[in-house]
């Protein structure tokens, strides 16, 4: 039982994973209409108002130089992919503090035979289902808006939801440390928003300034949106995909590894 | 470590990796528990109704001492209790017990195993009831049950089953698909206790099951904690109740400030360290040290305690010292004479009283 820190983190025994991922499936079973509705409602939305109704601008002035392609066809992977980022940000707060301070259910799962490792995968898994049965919705509503040009697109559902893994790994290794819900409301306003906003969702990131294009580089954000791009649009290099796939697993596996900690810092104390 | 061979299956354990886990020679001095120590392992080894034994258990928070040193040995079929004041360092220790804490020194086995190496397959083997009770509040009663069992490996059948099995035994039957918030106190506690029970552990941790219940609902919990036990699960529980201490423990330690400081039957801690009876004596004024100088008990009181609100005086003969002190020229407003309980014990090992 001796790890260096350079270990990989043990993924836990899995049908102990497993065991908790149906306790959240089931929590769920009490809000999923109303989940799926926002689900299938959002993609409706942001389709409409940026895809449509902005895209008519977009298109007519060819601003924002896009070539040939439509407003449409950008912009929608662009939203598929910040939209699975927002979705990990809510299901990777709030629920968090809950299971650890409000309701404590963490803690009634570390006296079962469930593990740390059993409880971060569990609930990660879950945050997986929540991040894929948005993914699928939002490519079936944008498969009726006509915005995708290549088949691949059917790749860009592992791909977001890889995107909204890769944050809510880290975030939910944060969450678990925190004492009460104030943070999350700055977390939204000051990392998610900005995210959304500046990260490839709605322009290319070569239209920012020169330091502010670095540094969109760097967030998993950026590697999401261009990833599920190039697959939706069909025109993704190989050589580049691997590359976003791999920065975005670097998040997820680091995101897990710091999970690990900071359950145990709290919940085993 | 202890019987580590014996494990039923590998684990990847979470707990933290920076936790030694080391020996010492138990710091106290009784000489009957300290030789008993030292001989521990070889003991525990060949003894497998020791369900839990820990030597020098010792937790601590930064620089502050929670658990300062602790030796105990709980036995197959006991209902063992840990009986001290807020802060003793009950819970500490139960945490430990369900392997949730790491010792900070000392040992301690399970089942003669070691809690850091197989942690999942001693806490498959317990049912902890904690001082919070922990319920998904938004899930029904029997859905609480139903995914408590899961984490154990046992199938959704057997679950339902058992699920039903219990909800008969925590009398919550008819509320099995409400929600929990609802519930009282006592029901949500029963259910808590029926959720620990899901796995049919061999041993259940009960921190401070009744605290917070009217007297109703304790004794419900009561009778079925002593069906448990007639049952043969082994109880541990923490209480600061001496009634609850006196009516379920067939052993407890009284812990103050981290420590062990008295081991035995209630019958037996009474008898060692109180007297027979005790005579409560109340004043129209709160100024009693007068009236204890006043009083001549002779060799009838073997001990006088002052209390804020009353005098307490230790005696083998409780109507002799009543009459004395019904004659005294300080007219009492009320003396009554009790048999001696847990709460003189604690009042005379620690100076304090429990409730306090
Ligand atoms: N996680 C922690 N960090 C720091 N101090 C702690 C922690 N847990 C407990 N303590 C301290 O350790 C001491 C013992 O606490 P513990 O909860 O074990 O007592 P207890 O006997 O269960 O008391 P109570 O009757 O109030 O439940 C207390 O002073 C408490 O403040
Ligand atoms: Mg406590």
């Amino acid at each position: 039982m001796t790890t260096t820190t350079l270990k990989v983190p043990p993924l836990g025994d899995f049908s102990r994973s497993m065991a908790a991922l149906e306790y959240w499936l089931r929590a769920y079973r009490r809000t999923w209409r109303s989940s799926a509705v926002t689900a299938f409602v959002m993609p409706l939305v942001f389709l409409g108002a940026f895809g449509a109704g902005l895209g008519s601008l977009v298109d007519t002035d060819r601003a924002g130089g896009l070539g040939d392609v439509s407003y449409l066809a950008f912009v929608a992977p662009g939203i598929l992919a910040g939209a699975a980022m927002q979705s990990a940000f809510s299901e990777s707060t709030w629920p968090i503090l809950s299971s650890r301070k409000w309701n404590g259910h963490y803690h009634a799962q570390a006296a079962s035979p469930l593990t740390m490792p059993d409880i971060v995968t569990g609930h990660l898994l879950f945050i997986v289902f929540r991040l894929t049965l948005g993914a699928v919705a939002f490519v079936l509503i944008g498969a009726l808006f006509g915005a995708f040009g290549s088949a691949w697109v059917v790749l860009a559902v592992p791909a977001a939801v890889l995107t909204g893994l890769a944050h809510a790994a880290p975030l939910i290794a944060f969450a678990v440390t925190r004492e009460s819900d104030t943070d999350f409301s700055m977390l939204v306003r000051f990392v998610m928003t900005p995210l959304f906003l500046f990260a490839g969702t709605f322009f290319p990131v070569s239209q920012l300034p020169a330091a502010v294009e670095f540094l969109a580089w760097l967030t998993p954000l950026w590697h999401g949106t261009q990833l599920c791009r190039g697959l939706s649009m069909g025109d993704a290099g190989l050589l580049g995909s691997v590359g976003h796939l791999v920065y975005l697993l670097v998040w997820v596996v680091g995101g897990y590894a710091l999970a690990l900690r900071s359950y145990r810092k709290m919940l085993l104390s | 470590m202890i019987g580590r061979a014996s494990v039923p299956r590998s684990t990847t354990e979470g707990e933290p990796d920076d936790v030694t886990v080391r020996k010492r020679v138990p710091h106290r001095t009784d000489g009957g528990e300290a030789a008993r120590a030292r001989a521990h392992q070889p003991e525990t080894d060949s003894d497998p109704d020791v369900l839990i034994s820990a030597r020098g258990l010792t937790k601590e928070f930064g620089d502050f001492v929670a658990v300062d040193g602790i030796d105990i040995d709980v036995r197959r079929g006991e209902a063992f209790g840990f009986l001290g004041p807020n802060g003793a360092g009950k819970s500490s220790t139960m945490r430990m017990i369900g392997c949730v804490s790491p010792l900070t020194e000392g040992s301690l086995t399970l089942f003669g195993m070691d809690p850091e190496a197989d942690g999942p397959a001693i806490r498959g083997r317990l049912g902890v009831v904690p001082q919070k009770d922990l319920l998904d509040e938004e899930l029904t009663v029997r859905e609480n049950l139903l995914v408590y069992g899961r984490y154990f490996g046992l199938s959704r059948s057997v679950v339902a089953g058992r699920a039903d099995e219990l909800l008969r035994f925590a009398q919550l039957s008819d509320r099995a698909d409400s929600p929990v918030e609802p519930l009282s106190g006592g029901m949500k506690r029963r259910l808590t206790i029926a959720r620990a029970l899901i796995n049919a552990p061999e041993i259940l941790l009960l921190d401070e099951p009744t605290t917070g219940l009217d007297p109703q609902a304790r004794h419900v919990l009561w009778d079925r904690l002593y069906r448990l036990k007639q049952q043969g699960v082994t109880l541990v529980l923490t209480t600061h109740y001496m009634d609850e201490a006196e009516q379920l423990c067939d052993r407890l330690v009284v812990m103050d400030g981290g420590r062990i400081v008295a081991e035995g039957s209630p019958r037996e801690l009474i008898e060692r360290y109180s007297s027979r009876e005790v005579v409560e004596v109340r004043y129209p004024d709160f100024d009693l040290e007068p009236h204890r100088d006043q009083l001549d008990l002779g060799d009838l009181a073997e001990r006088v305690e002052v209390l804020p609100d009353r005098l307490l005086i230790y005696t083998h003969d409780g109507d002799a010292v009543s009459r004395i002190v019904d004659q005294s020229p300080d007219r009492p407003v009320s003396v009554l004479v009790r048999r001696s309980s847990l709460e003189d014990v604690f009042l005379q090992l620690t100076g304090r009283s429990l409730a306090g």
